[in-house]
């Protein structure tokens, strides 16, 4: 079943796992009130002569479907935790083999790569336009930013988004590749007319590579 | 008066909160208008905060400071605790029967209501006149922090509780030109008192807005 | 305004002069004909909703094909018929606006809020008629002044439902400027129907109820209906706020939301949702309670669990004021606040859970008949399983990660809002059609018009969740220009098939509705074998409801009760056999 992209990043693996996780949780439950569901309606169907049991509730009843839905729900909430706070708190962020500074706008994605001297900001950085070029099993951190409406930055493969809002400063997003290749990104914020056609590449390099690719920039 | 509904045939209600529709209905009006006002100060309250610089009373225009009156829009705000005060008098006259209490304190009202929205008026005059509008001009944009948020935060607020307040007058002449007419009586004087409801929650709102636009 | 003089002298019209067509027809003070009047105008937006989506659905699968019939189209929105990206967006937005704010709501509040309230309490009218009147006469309005931003220069709002600043604030953005202001100023005219609306159903529910019907003796279609005209007293001024402030960035020059000015776009997000996340209990709750009585109805047996089910409504509206971040999990506010959010939306799904729970218990050991207004109740607690569930994916913050703003969102939107609430408005439609016109809607019809819409809707919504696994963004025009988006195509074209099936299967429904007006069987006064006070009067119910005010002795629920041989047993009906109303006497009276 490879309904969900191919899953490319650090903590892909772990988002697609609480989804299936929910995805099993919330299965047999519907699987399991659709069949009560079906089975009552065929086996309580009106006939002649026959009259309901005048039955009001059940207090126990009540509890046991009050408690269990419950604690499910609070072990899917704290489940959750587990890689939310990595994923989007910046303090939790690991050290940045790469930073690059990705400007929205309509209806295109600006990157900004530090040059040689690996520090961003400096006269040496140099711009390109919808591609993101970065090194496999490195992390690297994305500093957002837009300059008219809402976009969102979402690579799906990697299982990031995150929305660009103009006005706010030091929005960030960090990821890992796990392998080389070419992926896409997307805008996830309705942006205006074009949209739908605001697409970037990423591509995933060998260390060797980004490096050669850096140098060729230059 | 009589705090539960009759239905057709004489028949009592089963007793709701023991308040009748007239004044029931106020309330739960009121509600929305808390609602409303809640949405509008947030804003200004998150604004105002995620602003960083803001013009703070105290301190002269030309150093940054806040560019609006004061002291008259203090006196305004004691001109409409008047006008609670009047509204009250109104209510407990025809409590007691005395028509020529109600409408004398139903005019004072009127009058002093009205005079608040004069007031505020000249005030919103005098503000354009400076150049402190929703978008501010380029001569007290420069000086005044944050001005365009402040001009927007302030004339809305405002602007949005004087509309609140004109209606108010209006109502209350009507109510007046009922009373003159003798439409109430000790029994029966709902309508004064659900006005009186009004008014006074419009002025608590502007005892808030003056607190937070003027004074803080 | 009604004075306390007229709440002193017994309610209802002493006087039965003759009116004319316009006051009793056009500008109707009766809650019966004003909730008619919602009836038709809502159906006619619920069409045109339909038809937005139609629209969409066929550029999502035969992209960038000339739409048949589309050849009339200006060239601002189809040149050669062929769909523009600014028209698509504004189909997605209409779409939304109308079946939201001109449809669905209204169906439940404008139409049953109205319809039912004094008829289930056994009162004569509600508590302020004029106001009443005037709630139906603003929506018209509103209902125009929107239908009207399709046609104006720069085109309708092209922002999406949610209209988001600075996207919505700034004309350049969309190039559409008209069409925005035109959709404030109308849910500027809706927020005011509905504040009178809600007025009045608040006020009525306290104040008028008969003798002896007590809170815990009002059916649950009234509970959901009076937590919801709560909700929507508290929530829609919000909304007000913000498009007037919204109306103001676009038009005088504030900054509210536009950060060059120091305005915050987030600003916007907090305050739509604040009032939205309230909006969608408002769009539920009704149909809920209809559901609920609706199964008794059918399944012959009280409602299980009667007060659980009270308390449920309590407690969803009551969780409805903090949740409403999760719409706005990536929007970068702090990764804690999420983590709060988080928590009390998984906590809803609690009484959304008792709920499905006691409507199985219901239908358990019951005698079901499966008449029409059941089967759609029966198919919306199936498919509201479904749309409450899916909605735990996006509760869990890190999934949402994933699939925000994708059409697993567009999946369980659609399993509850249609799944949930239209099934839960075709069953109150053919439930109470009878007490509204007299006559009963086809069964056969009401049957085949179920059967076809309950397969094309599932064939249409349910792949979307697959859709939304697979990454696939919302309000996109042309999806293939993803690489990733392209093995989809043939899923969306099956989706847009489904969906022209789905709206064709539509037409039954219409035609028995229209026809059984003039030609449908006559009704008498209770043919569901109902127990609501409603159900002991005329059909249709006449001006002014009940000769004489009821008294009521239980219940709503009692079905197959014990102490009679029927299978039913009437609020009013005290057990010593005759209908003597009994005049209460108020202690100290």
């Amino acid at each position: 079943m490879d309904w969900l992209p191919i899953a490319a990043s650090t903590y892909a693996a772990e988002i697609d796992r609480m989804f299936y996780v929910i995805l099993v949780i919330t299965g047999i439950v519907f699987i399991g009130v659709e069949a009560v569901l079906v089975y009552f309606l065929i086996k309580y169907r009106g006939r002649e002569g026959r009259k309901a049991e005048y039955i009001e509730g059940s207090n126990k009843a009540e509890i046991i479907w009050t408690v269990t839905p419950a604690v499910i729900i609070i072990g899917i909430a704290f489940a959750s935790q587990s890689v939310w706070p990595d994923v989007k708190d910046p303090d939790r962020f690991p050290e940045a083999a790469l930073e690059v500074a990705v400007e929205a706008k309509q209806f295109e994605w600006n990157i900004t790569y530090p040059g040689p001297d690996g520090e961003l900001g400096t006269a040496d950085d140099f711009a390109r336009r919808n591609q993101l070029h970065v090194p496999v099993g490195a992390p690297v951190v994305v500093r957002l930013s837009s300059i008219d409406v809402i976009h969102s930055f979402f690579i799906p493969a990697f299982r990031i988004k995150q929305d660009a809002v103009p006005g706010m400063q030091n929005l960030q997003l960090w990821f890992e590749a796990t392998q080389t290749g070419e992926f896409e990104l997307a805008c996830a914020e309705l942006c205006g007319l074009g949209h739908y056609r605001m697409r970037g590449r990423v591509f995933v390099h060998s260390q060797d590579e980004f490096e050669s690719w850096l140098a060729e920039q230059s | 008066m009589h705090d539960a509904v009759v239905m057709p045939g004489g028949i009592r209600a089963e007793p709701g909160m023991r308040v009748y529709n007239l004044k029931l209905g106020m309330w739960v009006f009121l509600a929305s208008e808390v609602m409303f006002f809640t949405g509008l100060i947030g804003a200004y309250i998150i604004l105002r905060f995620g602003a960083g610089e803001w013009a703070l009373p105290g301190i002269p225009l030309e150093e940054g400071g806040t560019p609006l009156a004061i002291q008259l829009t203090a006196f305004n705000t004691f001109l409409l605790i008047c006008s609670s005060v009047t509204m009250v008098k109104a209510f407990a006259s025809i409590e007691h029967g005395d028509q020529r209490g109600l409408r004398l304190f139903l005019v004072a009202t009127v009058l002093i209501g009205a005079t608040f929205v004069g007031i505020q008026v000249y005030e919103y005059m005098v503000l354009a006149h400076e150049g402190f509008l929703p978008r501010c001009s380029d001569e007290l944009a420069a000086i005044v922090p944050n001005c365009n948020l402040f001009g927007s935060t302030f004339y809305t607020m405002t602007g949005f509780h004087g509309t609140h307040v004109s209606l108010g007058v209006l109502c209350m002449i009507w109510v007046t030109v009922k009373a003159f007419r003798g439409k109430y009586t000790r029994e029966n004087h709902g309508g004064v008192e659900v006005i009186g409801l009004y008014w006074h929650f419009v002025d608590l709102v502007w005892i808030m807005l003056f607190t937070i636009v003027y004074l803080i | 305004m009604a004075t306390v003089e007229a709440a002193a002298v017994p309610l209802g019209h002493a006087h039965h002069e003759e009116m004319g067509f316009i006051r009793k027809y056009i500008f109707s003070t009766d809650h019966k004909i004003i909730g008619i009047q919602f009836l038709f105008t809502c159906l006619f937006f619920l069409a045109v909703g339909g038809l937005l989506a139609m629209l969409i659905r066929w550029q999502l699968g035969f992209p960038g094909q000339p739409i048949p019939g589309g050849g009339g189209l200006p060239d601002t929105m189809a040149p050669s018929g062929i769909m523009l990206p600014e028209f698509y967006n504004s189909l997605v937005t209409m779409h939304g606006t109308f079946m939201v704010f001109f449809a669905i709501m209204p169906l439940l509040v404008g139409v049953y809020a109205n319809f039912l309230i004094p008829l289930k309490l056994g009162a004569p009218d509600m508590a302020f008629p004029r106001l009443n009147m005037m709630s139906y006469w603003t929506f018209v309005p509103a209902g125009i002044l929107m239908l009207a931003s399709l046609f104006v220069e720069g085109g309708a709002s092209g922002a999406g439902w949610t209209v988001y600043a600075p996207l919505s604030a700034v004309p350049e953005y969309t190039g559409v400027s008209l069409g925005q202001q035109l959709w404030i100023v109308s849910i500027i005219f809706f927020a005011g129907s509905s504040l009178l609306g809600s007025v009045n159903y608040i006020t009525t529910i306290i104040n008028m109820r008969a003798p002896g019907m007590t809170l815990f003796r009002m059916p649950l279609s009234v509970w959901s209906l009076f937590v919801t005209a709560i909700l929507a007293l508290l929530a829609v001024p919000i909304l007000a706020g913000a498009v007037i402030m919204l109306l103001f960035d676009q038009t005088i020059g504030t900054t509210f939301f536009l950060p060059e000015g120091g305005g915050q776009p987030l600003l916007w997000q907090h305050l739509f949702w604040f009032f939205g996340h309230p909006e969608v209990y408002i769009l539920i709750l009704p149909a809920m309670g209809i559901v609920s009585d609706v199964l008794a109805n059918g399944s012959r047996k009280p409602i299980f669990g009667y007060h659980s089910m009270v308390f449920a409504i309590i407690a969803i509206a009551f969780l409805g004021w903090i949740v409403w971040g999760h719409h706005m999990f990536q929007s970068g506010m702090n990764p804690l606040l999420g983590t709060s959010f988080m928590i009390s939306t998984m906590a809803i799904a609690v009484p959304s859970a008792i709920k499905v729970f006691n409507w199985l218990g219901t239908i358990w050991r019951g005698n079901i008949q499966f008449h029409t207004p059941m089967l759609n109740s029966i198919a919306f607690v199936a498919m509201f399983t479904i749309g409450g569930l899916s909605g735990i994916f996006m509760a869990s913050n890190s999934v949402d990660i994933f699939i925000h703003d994708t059409y697993y969102i567009v999946a369980h939107i659609h399993y509850v809002l249609f799944g949930g609430s239209l099934f839960g408005i075709f069953a109150a439609i053919y439930f109470w059609y009878p007490k509204m016109f007299g006559r009963l809607m086809s069964e056969r019809w009401g049957k085949i018009h179920f059967a076809l819409t309950f397969t094309f809707y599932n064939l249409t919504f349910f792949p979307m969740h697959i859709l939304g696994m697979g990454g696939h963004m919302r309000r996109i025009y042309d999806p293939n220009q993803y690489e990733f988006l392209q093995r989809f195509q043939g899923m969306n074209k099956f989706i847009s098939i489904s969906a022209f099936l789905l709206f064709a299967s539509q037409i039954p429904f219409i035609v028995n509705f229209f026809w059984s007006l003039f030609r449908g069987k006559k009704s008498g006064m209770n043919p569901w074998r109902d127990n609501g006070l409603e159900w002991t009067i005329p059909s249709p119910a006449p001006h002014g409801n009940f000769e004489v005010t009821p008294t009521v002795y239980r219940g709503p629920y009692e079905f197959s009760s014990p102490e009679v041989e029927e299978d039913f047993l009437p609020q009013d009906l005290p057990l010593n056999g005759d209908r003597k109303p009994v005049r209460q006497q108020v202690p100290g009276d």
